[in-house]
């Protein structure tokens, strides 16, 4: 009689997070596409705003694609889990018998799937338009696809942390956007010292750090954060 | 008799200056089904949010199985259908898609099974339109679908019943009645009249109201 709730193996529970993750993503297309074009207009509206000149975009073309990419990564953190906390969905998942930091893992590198990829994919013509030397573009797509999980990951941290206030969105920029800086100076810093040929392998190893630091630790952090929204 | 699935001790919350309840004591024993009652701001749903472990800045002890709640997490959880008030149903995905995923945070289940389910709560025919052109019953019935396939031993089922017209209530009462007299242990709030046999009911009587916040006169008591 009293046979045991016959439970999900956890690889099936993450499969079911993920594809829900994906089909809500793709039901609400355009606010996708929200921080794609942000990144391409801040780019493009650049030179037209200070210079034109190519020795000066050339020189401010790394800095720029990063601080670009930062910031509208930055734009979509605050729905991450809004809509979910909106309609009780939150605590349906804080309640899953498996790990929450995995299931929130899970849901942060779908957000970065979603967001930081398509910005990777963006990257090489806007900075090719910024006349970045080609020769320097593999080095910028890499620290990029390094340095965007981060973002995701530390700002589901600060996600989680607001998601019960009414008005979160600017505070989570403020909570978030210290904590990304690093990557930032790291991320640009590493393509510059490619451009002036110094090497890079110790730029990219901090980077490595920061980002294996990023995906160890902050989901932990996002789970305690959630848990203590959810009781709110 | 003598076999609680959960029990409290010495429960005392309070909640935005308010005393919700203090010195509250029960049991839930194993195939109970339990109505909280109380006025609006009773603390109904607080109470069930700490029973199901979301909640947990109260005083006092919560036990499952005579064991501390917060001790088994993820082995009480598994145990555990927590239905709330806000039904956890997102707009955008079919009624299939919804439950599809509720269950499968849940336990594993086979495909047929959601037809089967979303069929029993009367949505046959709307598998796979967006939720979001269901009205409000039929939105409420989707979570309610999990009902029907859930293998958990212990409900907590937070005003289920809005939005569901009186049919939809009748049923929902005929499957809690068989669950419970099948072990599974039932606690539930809703405002509308239960006619089952062996309900019993917690009433939680506000315990302060705004003007008296600071006395401790909460009382609780029980009939069955």
């Amino acid at each position: 009689m009293n046979e045991p709730a016959s439970s999900q193996s956890l690889s099936a529970v993450l499969m079911h997070v993920l594809k829900r993750e994906l089909l809500t993503a793709f039901r609400h297309r355009q606010s996708l596409i929200n921080p794609l074009v942000f990144f391409a207009i801040v780019i493009v509206l650049f030179p037209l705003g200070v210079s034109p000149e190519p020795e000066f975009l050339k020189m401010a073309s790394v800095g720029l694609v990063w601080v670009a990419a930062l910031l509208s990564t930055m734009l979509s953190l605050d729905r991450l889990f809004q809509s979910d906390y909106d309609d009780g969905s939150l605590e349906q998942l804080v309640l899953c018998p498996e790990p929450l930091y995995l299931l929130l893992l899970v849901k942060s590198l779908v957000h970065w799937s979603l967001t930081g990829l398509p910005l990777i994919f963006m990257s090489p013509f806007l900075a090719l338009m910024l006349h970045l030397p080609p020769e320097h573009l593999p080095v910028m797509l890499l620290t990029l696809v390094m340095g965007t999980p981060v973002i995701s990951l530390i700002g589901g941290i600060g996600a989680a942390l607001t998601v019960s206030l009414r008005s979160g969105g600017v505070l989570v920029s403020l909570l978030v956007l210290p904590l990304t800086i690093p990557v930032l100076i790291f991320g640009s810093g590493t393509v510059q010292a490619s451009i002036d040929g110094l090497p890079i392998l110790g730029h990219l190893a901090i980077m490595g750090m920061m980002l294996v630091l990023a995906l160890t630790l902050s989901p932990f952090a996002t789970a305690a954060a959630l848990k203590m929204s959810v009781s709110n | 008799m003598g076999n609680p699935v959960l029990e409290i001790l010495n429960l005392v919350c309070e909640r935005d200056d308010r005393l919700l309840f203090s010195d509250l004591n029960y049991q839930f024993n194993v195939g109970d089904i339990v109505q909280l009652e109380g006025p609006n701001g009773a603390g109904k749903t607080t109470l069930l949010r700490i029973l199901s472990g979301l909640f947990s800045s109260y005083e006092g002890r919560v036990l499952w199985k005579n064991e501390l709640l917060t001790r088994n997490g993820a082995l009480f959880q598994s145990e555990l259908l927590f239905i709330g008030h806000k039904s956890a149903i997102k707009p955008s995905l079919s009624p299939l898609e919804n439950l599809r995923y509720l269950m499968g945070l849940q336990q594993s289940f086979k495909e047929s099974d959601l037809f089967m389910a979303l069929e029993q709560v009367g949505l046959s025919g709307y598998e796979y339109v967006l939720c979001r052109n269901l009205s409000a019953g039929q939105q409420r019935r989707v979570s309610l679908a999990r009902l029907y396939l859930s293998n958990a031993r212990l409900w907590i089922l937070d005003e289920i019943f809005t939005a569901i017209d009186k049919q939809g209530v009748a049923q929902l009462e005929k499957l809690l009645a068989k669950k419970a007299n099948s072990g599974i242990t039932i606690i539930l709030t809703t405002h509308h009249e239960l006619s089952m046999p062996n309900l019993r009911i917690l009433s939680l009587n506000a315990a302060s109201t705004i003007f008296e916040c600071q006395t401790d006169n909460s009382e609780v008591t029980e009939n069955e």
